[in-house]
């Protein structure tokens, strides 16, 4: 029996580019007890058809055909009809926990305000209902935490409590708009684990929107692969992954770094390598902290770290958000201050120095920024945004005078030359990122760092730009930091990795030594908490990190 | 998407006209017109206004006190025996002319203020963020009756009365730009890309003028517009209270309407009721035109014409990304043909 019945969808927004058809011609079901998961990238109408089954479209949007949810049309419905609908029939799970639950409420009150919102219910009955649904998520000691408010939680408690409240009603259907995007890989595990159990325990459909290989294989029973707005695939998962049919699936899986690839590449280049070892950043004892505000103790967000990069090697940094990686990119490009140890650049100490003393070491150090999106400035051309770095080094008069230097550089990213005309909202993300590439590299710099630099691409377009970050660094030879919180995408690009954990370096090594026999545990169970893109293999992973007593404390 | 748009459509208030739809734009296109006919009739007052603005009599001898609208005197003559006509005509130059001077003014000295402390931050920027406050704090008109004291002792020629009620605006005005121009420098010195400029070494006043100024500027417009039509009315209020400019050396609003106080209650409304008219017709014009460029620069309240859910012509793709017109999203897309068919 199928809970919602989506016939022959259209969705179109009225933008100020003209008309756009967001979704053209969806036909969809999803049955008692089962994960459907929408995938595709960004733009292709995934979230849009998922909104449109609560009707949570935005006033620009107009919709065709039909949503059928339990019997009822969810598109003709009446306002009051909708209300009733939405919690009782069908709930959402929000990207983001933390900005899902109201910061001044606590969670109890949330919850009860979703009970009380669908019938009268006495202020203890439905206090009891909440500890009981907070229990039921996983939530430890619920009578207590009930009255906590939602900056009480950890990140992927939130997300639990955000997952109580759609399911307080008990839902015959969840919606999850990509549900563990914001989380880091091992509580995206636990999070995974719990909306199986809502599967299994309650018989609770699930739509899961995500662009996440890794998840879809963990979770989803059904998969449904859209494309600019059109559904292109729709197969169980097991057959999707092992025999995708419509070409954009075999490109898209295709596309998913997958872990063991890099050791062979890394040997290969370390042989390249000859000579004697030569330390372009080395860091020892490194301390960074933040100061806190008036009579609070600062925040130590990288403590006694030592690590060194060689000229012409990649050192990939991995570790969750807050893990301080980011912190050390910033660090070794001076965006942040070094208050203890020692971090020698290219032979500078950055200890103690200050914007001025670093000047000389600019024109060698390029950053590429993870979102791309920002990283340029948006009134200026690509052209001249690339150009910055010549002229303010004096390389060139002016960014018409740079222009045959910036094309070059754009063609070496593989773009073309007109783009340099652009402005940077008329690229899109991978070619934004592969114009920010070319900045970085505008001086010839002898170390790049590369701060996320694909966490914001979809999958498709990561392979590409990661694919020309490992060909530039081959012909120029840079040295390089690569920060990442995807192990699969270290590996494919790094010659050693190192592994942050609050704050701490747990665990450096070569490729082969540090994902093929780790020996710190949270390195194992980061291994073992990231999903890969194939439902069998993921089966038997899930059993190991179940072994490894992978629940950790959030 | 060109790559680039005409420089026309660029321009703040026309690339808005043509972005608004309905209510909004009726709004944006009436204070328009309002202020176009505004600039048009301070522009021509010599041409327009049938007597000067100081004159009292002419060949046919005094013009007399407080006369009823007629042929002669369209609009009435005041108490003083001025024409209320040519007075309201004469009237916008100086509103015009005070509208620019503590604008432009007020424009500089806080936009630069507010880049630098913004950026810079420190003691620098808390010093100015208190004096700011203070002087925010202060009730707008007082400030101005003292600074207009300060300048001119209260009276003045019209260049000394006009800058004296523009210094006094200005004064009043610096911290509005101030705040607005700081925030916006605090929200952009933390983006990425000024971030990038820091990395690739650009120096301090670099990063200033070309990164973070340029990216500030997006609320002046409505700040301008919003701040005009305050500025007329503080100058109003200078007038009425007095310490405005003298009849004689130019035409100004608020001093008429003072002067038409005691007409009021002897039935004689026409002194009284056109410069008033005047007034509020101004201030409406730059607000409607404010409130709209504020309502269109937010996509959260720009209205939109309803889209028509008919299947786009085929052959075109479209991108489909919500709210932004990007071009082809990626490489894969350029490579594919259409998705057509579905497996089921």
């Amino acid at each position: 029996m199928s809970v919602v019945d989506i016939r022959d969808l259209n969705v179109t927004f009225a933008t100020d580019g003209g008309d756009v058809r967001a979704v053209d011609g969806v036909s969809l079901s999803v049955d008692a007890g089962e994960v459907l998961a929408i995938v595709g990238e960004s733009g292709s109408g995934k979230s849009v058809t998922a909104k449109t089954i609560l009707r949570l479209l935005p006033e620009t949007a107009t919709s065709s055909g039909a949503v059928v949810l339990t019997g009822k049309d969810v598109l003709s419905l009446s306002p009051a009809d909708l209300r009733r609908t939405r919690g009782e029939d069908v709930a959402m799970v929000f990207q983001e926990p933390s900005t899902a639950l109201n910061p001044v409420y606590t969670v109890g009150w949330q919850i009860a305000e979703g009970l009380r919102a669908h019938g009268r219910m006495s202020r203890r009955e439905a206090r009891t209902k909440a500890i009981d649904i907070l229990r039921t998520v996983g939530i430890p000691d619920p009578e207590r935490r009930v009255d906590y408010y939602p900056h009480q939680f950890s990140g992927g408690q939130k997300q639990r409590v955000v997952i109580a409240m759609a399911l307080v009603l008990r839902p015959s259907l969840i919606v999850a708009d990509e549900p563990t995007t914001a989380l880091d890989v091992t509580v995206q595990a636990e999070i995974l684990d719990l909306l199986r159990s809502l599967r299994d325990d309650f018989g609770t459909a699930i739509v899961l929107i995500t662009h996440n290989m890794g998840v879809v294989a963990d979770l989803a029973d059904r998969v449904a692969v859209m494309y600019q707005g059109k559904l292109v695939e729709q197969a169980d998962a097991r057959t999707l992954f092992a025999a995708p049919q419509h070409e954009y699936t075999k490109r898209l899986l295709a596309a998913v770094p997958k872990l063991g690839e890099g050791p062979a590449r890394a040997a290969a280049r370390a042989a390249e390598r000859t000579g004697e070892r030569e330390d372009v950043v080395v860091a020892r004892n490194l301390v960074i902290e933040y100061p806190g505000r008036l009579g609070r103790k600062g925040f130590r967000a990288v403590d006694d770290v030592s690590f060194s990069i060689a000229r012409g090697e990649v050192l990939g940094l991995v570790g969750e958000s807050g893990s301080g990686k980011t912190t050390i990119g910033r660090a070794i490009a001076g965006l942040t201050r070094v208050t203890g140890g020692s971090l020698s650049v290219l032979g500078t100490e950055l200890l103690g120095a200050r914007y001025r003393d670093l000047a000389p070491l600019r024109p060698e150090i390029g950053f590429v920024f993870q979102d791309p999106a920002t990283s340029f400035n948006p009134l200026l051309t690509i052209a001249d945004n690339v150009a910055e770095p010549l002229v303010v080094h004096s390389r060139a008069e002016s960014a018409q005078d740079a222009r045959a230097r910036v094309d070059e550089l754009l063609e070496a990213v593989q773009l073309p030359r007109h783009f340099g005309d652009r402005f940077p909202h008329e690229l899109s993300g991978g070619q934004r990122q592969r114009a920010s590439l070319a900045r970085a590299i505008a001086l010839s710099p002898t170390l790049l760092i590369a701060d996320e630099p694909t966490s914001a691409l979809d999958v498709s377009v990561q392979a590409r730009v990661l694919e020309l970050f490992a060909e530039l660094q081959r012909d120029l030879g840079f040295a390089a930091l690569f920060i990442s919180h995807d192990l699969a995408v270290v590996d494919l690009l790094a010659d050693r990795i190192a592994v942050l954990y609050a704050g701490r370096l747990v665990e450096e090594g070569t490729g082969a030594e540090v994902l093929g026999a780790p020996k710190h545990d949270y390195t194992k169970r980061l291994l073992a908490s990231l999903p890969v893109p194939d439902p069998v293999a993921q089966a038997e992973r899930r059993l190991e990190l179940a072994r490894l007593g992978g629940r950790s404390t959030s | 998407m060109a790559a680039r748009r005409p420089v026309l459509s660029r321009l703040p208030v026309v690339h808005q006209l043509r972005q608004s739809v309905g209510l909004q734009r009726g709004m944006l296109v009436t204070g328009v017109v309002i202020i176009g006919m505004f600039l048009l009739v301070a522009l021509l007052a010599p041409l327009l206004a049938p007597y000067g603005f100081a004159q009292l009599r002419d060949e046919d001898g005094a013009f007399g006190a407080q006369q009823p609208p007629s042929s002669e005197h369209l609009l009435g003559t005041t108490v003083g025996g001025y024409d209320v006509l040519s007075r309201v005509i004469w009237g916008t130059r100086t509103a015009l002319l005070v509208i620019v001077v503590a604008v432009a003014m007020s424009l500089f000295v806080g936009v630069i203020l507010g880049v630098v402390s913004g950026y810079l931050g420190g003691w620098l920027d808390r010093i100015l963020v208190v004096v700011a406050d203070a002087v925010y704090a202060f009730p707008s008109l007082l400030l101005a009756i003292v600074v207009a004291i300060v300048i001119s002792g209260g009276q003045s020629s019209v260049f000394g009365g006009v800058l004296a009620a523009a210094i006094s605006i200005t004064v009043v005005f610096i911290p509005q730009y101030f705040r607005v121009i700081r925030a916006e420098t605090v929200r952009i010195k933390s983006e990425a890309f000024v971030e990038a400029a820091r990395v690739i070494g650009a120096s301090t006043p670099r990063i200033l003028f070309k990164h973070v100024l340029r990216n500030a500027t997006r609320t002046l417009p409505l700040l301008f517009t919003l701040n005009a039509s305050e500025a007329i009315l503080t100058l109003a209020g200078l007038g009425f209270l007095g310490f405005g400019i003298e009849p004689t050396s130019g035409a100004e609003w608020g001093f008429d309407l003072n002067r038409a106080i005691g007409d009021v209650t002897s039935g004689i409304w026409w002194t009284s009721v056109f410069p008033g008219l005047a007034i509020v017709l101004v201030v409406l014009g730059m607000t409607l035109v404010g409130e709209s460029l504020n309502d269109l620069a937010d996509p959260r309240l720009r209205a939109r014409r309803r889209a028509d859910n008919t299947p786009p012509p085929a052959g075109d793709p479209v991108s489909v990304v919500p709210g932004g017109a990007n071009s082809p999203t990626t490489s894969l897309q350029d490579e594919l043909p259409n998705p057509g068919e579905v497996r089921a």
